[in-house]
């Protein structure tokens, strides 16, 4: 009889409920409905079950495109988290060159993304880009990554480098300020090597930042779709088109909602699996080591 | 072995420094005998940390020398000397076990496998590891862990001195004393000089055969803890030590007595002779007693001097009596089981026992 009462706590949750279902519920309902319906027009479907499921899978260029996207993300976090791992270790602990570094460093996060495209274009055009011509006139590489697929993608993972890697920078500079001197002094007692200190000590506590940035980017990377979509349109052919950029074309371009919709479920449910797999190896490795 | 000289030893943490408020520590001449166990007490902020880095290595003083035994050791980075530093709170390496963190040390010094396994299991067993040797060390309790980071102090064969920096901070209290007895034992086994910072009086006491007492940068008082007791060279270490501190009374001598108010304390010719030279000196003369020395008896008592009693506070095992003295407090601590006048009584100060003090110096 008692129980009753704490019911009414349950009331003040439904605003919240009610827009949370508005927002996010309701539209992703739409989505598993229009995943199992050939759309022949606004408002006119056929339940067609999970043919668009096996439609997509099989699809080869979504096989392509999803391979595309694997190498793209692996290669750009393989880059990134290192080179930035290495930076926030030369970064000073003390003193103004602290603000000054951070400043200039956070500069590329605060460009509009699709600004990041465009700036990129201009950059390494090989008739006025500055990089372009450098390479070109300069180097007597030839270079034109409208042209060439490889030119392209080395200008897609450079640009993801260039803008991304502060963010790795930041979070990793934030972990490393977490560890007392102590440490580094005891370390000095011990005469440990500049090497043992790196990876008994900083790696070890950095663990926690690690992570997020490797979810953060890995989550981003595999989503990616204004920056290589403005500069490069999805490549010479389909040399850089991504699996965004794929779905987009399906279901904007073709306006195929069907296959679209199921096509949008099986990405989110690979960004989901992969994420887990990210956090669970991460969070292993510290405990598993010693056994 | 390990007689540690420090010679004119002074640092600032400023790159120019202005004047004495600069300097973290002032003067330091002191010497720390091979296989002693000193105490480094003061309150926070005086320096002992400072001090302590400076000994280890991990500190370069503005000026001055740092001597092991004849070796001017004062720019020598600490892996070069053979010191051992414990912490604050527990620095261990996490993804190590604790064979592996004691082994360390030894490791990066390119000590066979053999001698390091050998090593590594004689100080287990001194420090009682030995069971949790295959453990990860970040799984243990703070007490096991602190003595890990001992333990790798102790693994180095060529280790002569251990320094301690507050180490049992983070220890339970009902762990603090089986640790204390675990440092001695290992210094009577062991052999080597242990400077313990610390900021505890009690810790200090029981642990050291000598304490230093450090006050605003400068060593103020070095002695054994009875020596500190009862023959505080400075005003300070009187407060300081003792719970409650001495007692201190702005006086002045006149014949053989010291005066406050309308109040005479009786004090020993000789010392009232050297109270009297130093007055006529113009220094500021404090009379000192402790609590357990300073006695109460009723109003009607022909002893001591009018006093008021205005607090009694149970300890259990006795009481603390804050009385007035015209517009002084002073404490007195009285046994359990010991009457306690009410209202008016006289504070009787027992001349063996009174101290005086010139200009915060003791008169000796």
């Amino acid at each position: 009889m008692e129980k009753w009462e704490d019911n009414k706590a349950w009331f003040l949750v439904l605003p919240v409920f009610l827009v949370v279902a508005f927002s996010a519920i309701i539209p992703l309902m739409t989505v598993v409905n229009y995943s199992v319906q050939d759309i022949m027009a606004p408002g006119q479907g056929i339940f067609v079950g999970p043919e668009w499921y096996r439609e997509v899978l099989h699809d080869p260029r979504l096989h392509e495109a999803f391979l595309r996207q694997l190498i793209y993300s692996f290669t750009v976090l393989a880059i990134e988290i290192p080179l930035g791992i290495a930076v926030a270790l030369t970064l000073p602990a003390r003193g103004w060159g602290v603000s000054a570094c951070l400043v200039i460093l956070a500069l590329p996060l605060l460009i509009p993304w699709n600004v990041v495209g465009t700036i990129w274009v201009v950059f390494s055009r090989p008739d006025i880009g500055l990089s372009g011509v450098t390479i070109n006139e300069l180097l007597g590489i030839p270079y034109n990554y409208t042209a060439d697929p490889m030119d392209s993608w080395l200008t897609v993972m450079v640009m993801d480098v260039w803008h991304w890697t502060p963010l790795v920078i930041l979070l990793c500079y934030a972990g490393l300020q977490a560890i007392p001197e102590a440490y580094y002094q005891a370390a000095k007692i011990d005469g440990a090597s500049r090497w043992a200190v790196f990876r008994f000590i900083q790696l070890p506590k950095m663990r926690g930042v690690l992570m997020i940035a490797v979810l953060l980017r890995f989550m981003d990377s595999f989503m990616i779709y204004t920056e290589p979509f403005v500069l490069t349109g999805g490549g010479p052919g389909n040399s850089t088109t991504f699996l965004s950029q794929f779905l987009t074309k399906m279901a904007i371009g073709q306006f195929d909602l069907g296959p679209a919709a199921a096509f949008s479920l099986i990405y989110f449910l690979v960004i989901l699996l992969l994420s887990y797999i990210f956090y669970t190896v991460i969070t292993n490795l510290g405990k598993g080591v010693a056994k | 072995m390990a007689r540690i000289v420090l010679d004119d030893l002074a640092h600032s943490y400023r790159p120019h420094p202005a004047g004495p408020d600069d300097f973290a520590l002032k003067r330091i001449d002191t010497v720390w005998e091979d296989g002693g166990a000193y105490a480094l007490l003061g309150p926070s902020g005086c320096g002992k940390t400072t001090l302590l880095n400076i000994i280890s290595g991990l500190l370069i003083p503005s000026q001055g020398r740092v001597l092991y035994g004849e070796t001017d050791v004062t720019r020598l980075p600490p892996e070069k000397r053979n010191i051992a530093q414990v912490f604050q709170f527990p620095v261990l390496y996490d993804t190590m076990t604790v064979r592996e963190n004691l082994a360390f040390p030894l490791r990066n010094r390119g000590v066979s496998p053999a001698d390091t396994a050998k090593r590594v299991m004689e100080v287990a067993e001194a420090l009682d590891l030995v069971a949790v040797l295959d453990a990860k060390a970040s799984g243990l309790s703070a007490d096991a862990k602190q003595k890990i980071s001992l333990g790798r102090g102790l693994v180095r064969s060529d280790v002569a001195a251990i320094l301690f920096d507050e180490p049992l901070t983070v220890i339970d209290p009902h762990l603090k004393w089986q640790l204390r007895r675990k440092l001695k034992e290992i210094h009577d086994r062991f052999k080597l000089t242990l400077i313990y910072v610390t900021h505890d009086q009690v810790e200090a006491m029981t642990f050291a055969d000598k304490v230093v007492v450090m006050f605003d940068g400068e060593i103020v008082q070095i002695g054994t803890p009875q020596e500190l007791f009862e023959y505080p060279e400075h005003t300070f270490v009187g407060y300081f030590i003792g719970s409650p501190g001495m007692n201190l009374l702005p006086v002045t001598v006149e014949g053989d007595m010291a005066a406050i108010g309308s109040s005479r304390i009786p004090l020993p010719a000789a010392l009232a002779e050297k109270a009297r030279a130093a007055q006529a000196r113009g220094a500021k003369l404090e009379l000192g007693v402790r609590p357990m020395y300073l006695g109460l008896e009723d109003a009607g008592s022909p002893h001591g001097a009018p006093a008021r009693i205005q607090l009694v506070e149970d300890q259990g095992d006795c009481r603390i009596v804050t009385v007035g003295m015209g517009e002084v407090t002073i404490k007195a601590r009285v046994p359990e089981g010991r009457a306690i006048p009410t209202h008016e009584a006289r504070a009787v100060f027992p001349p063996e026992w009174t101290r005086m003090f010139a200009d915060g110096r003791l008169i000796k």
